[in-house]
């Protein structure tokens, strides 16, 4: 064996060696898509406008308040659109103080107009749109993230998604209870304490008729489910008017943790934060004997009596059962999302038919590889042990490029990897027919063989070339599934190139240099 | 052993029949076409939904089909998998809209009703649900990975070869994509994301088969200056026809496999590949080098104009006619 026959075979054995490191052992290093380990795929858009809205809306009440403090008679504030608010009626001779207010209230983050009558509209600022749109999606991610883990879910996926920037992908690998899954990514988990100024009525009119019929300036009114019967039947519907300034939020928690009530009945213990307790303490001890309604995503749990201040702990009681407490905690834990959540997309795939079909690919990539394998050493004789072994270890180094890369291996990589054996042998067929030719051009088989490789590879460059644009256009397109074939695609023509002409070539000096050969078995 | 030896066909003799052949059966499958209503669009691209159930024990479509039949819409429902499978696909067409949380309700009441109409204990294999917003996302996607990557492709031949036989190569791609989309048409197969994606495969796998022609005439042009391009071209088919028809068949000899036994989820795919294959190999041997040919127009019906060799011999000689 000559020097630089002995280079070529050390170089095949390295990348042989370091692919098979590369990607052992199997059962850990390739990643299997959700198509082949079942799993949930979901992807979710983030309603940013509800972001836009409580901004607007804050700031309109902000306004509402100080102006009412300042003595500035108004005749009413309104919400246009998540993005815009309007004030009616500002007296013309307060005009210069009520723009002074306005614009400390809304700290530079709208832009005033002003109408006829002293109305005044204001518009959240394009820039600040953008910048609520992205904090929202990103806190969404954050949040959904942190309830992904705390559901001990191995492996998850939680990332931004698509070109309109507020689509987010979830991908749970291995994930049965689907539906549980999606309730604890998607609650909105906006939980509110506020105090009760009217109520409980059985119906919004009874509520109302303390008031004259209209909702007061700065209160709401909000219902829940009469668990207990308290205003009539148990089960119908309950109403409170309520301010419409929460007294603590969700953000003010420090820990939420599954509890019993004193009936013994699920309920959610939780404790806050050094600020939230501050201001808890003050709501609280102002108001003793008055009720609290507890809001979770706009729906009143309960509403107990305020026996005495209370700064650090509450319990949230309702008709839970015990699940559902556990979950409640786990989404208050894990905090509000900015903004709901709708599902665009969900793809469930159970774990049997997972197994399902990585036997199926390993099925037909095993009757493919025989195949092909058959075929070539009928037409090829001993030459095609030479295309097998190539075509072997292309999928080899494609094993291990794929598990380097992390990538992931899907239903469709599988016929990745089924192609890459029909379109790898190609090559060794464009290089084996220009070894013939040239024999039967009179050409000795040493001269023949380097002819054949020399003739062959710009042709086969060009090839993968074009086949290589395909892959990265289709990758670039594609999703999940897509993206593992076209990955496995263009993995598998880069290695092509190395294993059909490097590989095969030294095969074929090696096999001739044992002797001087005047016939090749081709 | 060899399939041909020393081949010596006139393919260029019968490209205009090959172009009417083409011709007819890309036209048959756009007359199916449209008198389907177009190709049946897959859950990926029109959204919808897809429940795959597994049932304990053989059931009727019927009993399945009378138990979800209180769901507004047109549903399908079919046998899924191997025929003892007892699977069943149940599919729902886009619902409202995707505004409040109604997205998966279709799925939820098959479940419930299949469940309650008592056809058989069963286990959900897969659902699928997409929204119309995915799906106008996904479309736009696959029409634009398509047309770039046929422009780059086309692109990357101009330059490595020449503007006529980018065209060709072109063509054969586009009449590829025709014929696939014709016979996914005659046997009822739905474009689903996989099936775009081996249609991206042929454009990619149909040049291929060119490119080796393309090469190899290249290569003649300098061996073979007195002759006329017709007659290059010719012989050029004639040199590579046996590694055509054998790569050809190594590749469909693979996709077979995968077709046979690859499971219901890449038959489509696996289909198209098929389909695409044959197609491929006829377009590459009929359409690619007659269309280069009929690009590089009269004026270079005899002679080339950029042929990458000394320019001593150009034009010396008059065009002699391949005599095959």
């Amino acid at each position: 064996m000559n020097k630089n026959l002995r280079w070529k075979v050390v170089t095949i054995l390295v990348v042989l060696a370091l692919a098979v490191w590369a990607f052992w052992p199997p059962r850990e290093k390739v990643h299997l898509g959700l198509d082949l380990q079942g799993g949930v795929h979901l992807v979710l858009r983030v309603q940013t406008d509800d972001a836009l809205r409580v901004e607007s809306e804050t700031t309109m009440e902000r306004l509402r308040e100080e102006l009412a403090r300042r003595n500035i008679a108004i005749q009413g504030v309104s919400a246009e659109s998540p993005t815009r608010f309007q004030v009616q009626g500002v007296p013309g001779g307060q005009d210069a103080e009520f723009r002074r207010i306005a614009d400390e209230q809304t700290q530079g983050g709208f832009n005033r107009q002003s109408g006829a009558g002293g109305t005044y509209t204001f518009e959240l600022k394009p820039n600040v749109v953008v910048t609520l749109r992205d904090e929202a999606v990103k806190q969404a991610l954050q949040t959904i993230e942190r309830r992904v883990n705390e559901l001990g879910v191995a492996e998850p996926v939680v990332a931004p998604y698509g070109m309109a920037g507020d689509q987010i992908l979830v991908q749970l690998p291995g994930v049965s209870d689907v539906g549980r899954a999606k309730e604890i990514i998607r609650s909105t988990a906006l939980l509110e304490l506020k105090l009760v100024e009217q109520g409980p009525a059985p119906t919004r009119e009874a509520l109302l008729s303390a008031s004259g019929g209209s909702v007061p300036a700065g209160m709401e009114v909000v219902s829940g489910v009469d668990a207990d019967g308290f205003v009539g039947q148990p089960g119908g519907t309950i109403y409170y008017l309520v301010r419409r300034t929460a007294a603590i939020t969700g953000r003010d928690l420090r820990n939420a943790r599954p509890s019993l009530d004193e009936n013994n009945r699920p309920a959610v213990q939780f404790s806050l934060n050094q600020e939230g307790a501050r201001k808890f303490g003050r709501v609280t001890g102002e108001n003793v004997g008055r009720f609290l309604a507890i809001i979770l995503d706009g729906r009143v749990q309960s509403a107990p009596r305020i026996d005495s201040r209370i700064t650090d702990e509450g319990r949230i009681t309702g008709s839970f059962t015990q699940n559902e407490a556990q979950d409640l905690s786990l989404v208050l834990r894990s905090g509000a999302l900015p903004a709901s959540l709708t599902y665009l997309e969900e793809r469930t795939v159970g774990p049997s038919l997972g197994a399902d079909s990585v036997r199926a690919g390993i099925m037909a990539s095993l009757v493919g590889l025989g195949l092909v394998a058959i075929f070539m050493l009928v037409y090829y004789k001993l030459a095609g042990i030479n295309a097998i072994v190539s075509v072997a270890m292309n999928l080899v180094i494609l094993l291990g490029f794929m598990a380097y890369v992390d990538a992931t291996m899907t239903l469709p990589g599988v016929a990745g990897f089924i192609l890459t054996i029909g379109m790898g042998v190609d090559s060794n067929v464009l290089i084996f027919e220009r070894i013939k030719e040239e024999i039967g051009a009179g050409k000795g088989v040493k001269a023949a063989v380097a002819a054949g490789f020399d003739r062959v590879f710009l042709t086969i460059l060009d090839t993968h070339v074009a086949s290589l644009i395909a892959a990265g256009f289709l990758f670039q397109f594609g999703t999940g599934p897509i993206r593992g074939f076209a990955t496995t695609l263009f993995f598998g023509l880069l290695s092509n190139v190395f294993t059909a002409v490097f590989v095969s070539r030294t095969l074929f000096e090696l096999a001739l240099s044992r002797r001087q050969a005047a016939t090749l078995s081709i | 052993m060899k399939i041909f030896t020393n081949p010596n066909y006139d393919f260029l003799r019968w490209r205009w029949h090959a172009l009417a052949l083409s011709a007819i059966v890309v036209a048959a499958g756009i007359a199916v076409l449209i008198a389907r209503g177009g190709l049946p669009l897959g859950i990926d691209f029109s959204g919808g939904t897809i429940v795959v159930l597994r049932f304990e024990s053989p059931v009727s479509e019927e009993s399945v089909r009378n138990a979800v039949a209180s769901i507004p819409g047109e549903k399908v429902v079919q046998k899924y998998g191997a025929a003892d499978a007892n699977e069943i696909l149940v599919r729902l067409p886009q619902m409202g809209t995707e505004q409040g949380f109604n997205l998966e309700e279709g799925a939820r009441q098959v479940l419930s009703l299949v469940e309650r109409a008592n056809v058989g204990k069963f286990e959900v294999l897969s659902t699928e649900v997409v929204g119309p917003v995915i799906g106008a996302d996904l479309q736009r996607k696959g029409i634009l990975a398509t047309v770039a990557s046929i422009i780059g492709i086309t692109i990357y031949i101009a330059l490595r070869f020449r503007f006529s036989f980018a065209v060709g190569a072109i063509a054969a791609t586009f009449h590829d994509i025709f014929v696939t989309i014709a016979f996914l048409t005659f046997f009822g197969y739905e474009l689903s994301l996989n099936v775009v994606a081996a249609i991206l495969t042929i454009t990619g796998y149909s040049v291929n088969d060119t490119i080796v022609i393309f090469d190899r005439v290249r290569e003649n042009f300098r061996t073979m200056r007195r002759d006329s391009l017709a007659h290059i071209v010719n012989t050029s088919v004639n040199q590579t026809l046996g590694r055509t028809i054998i790569t050809a068949g190594t590749t469909f000899l693979a996709v077979l496999a995968l077709y046979l036994y690859g499971g219901e989820v890449l038959e489509g795919f696996a289909f198209t590949m098929l389909v695409g294959i044959v197609s491929g190999t006829y377009s590459t041997v009929f359409i690619a080098s007659a269309i280069a040919i009929i690009m590089s127009g009269r004026k270079a019906a005899a002679r080339v104009d950029s042929v990458p060799t000394s320019d001593n011999a150009r034009g010396k000689k008059p065009a002699r006619r391949a005599k095959a």
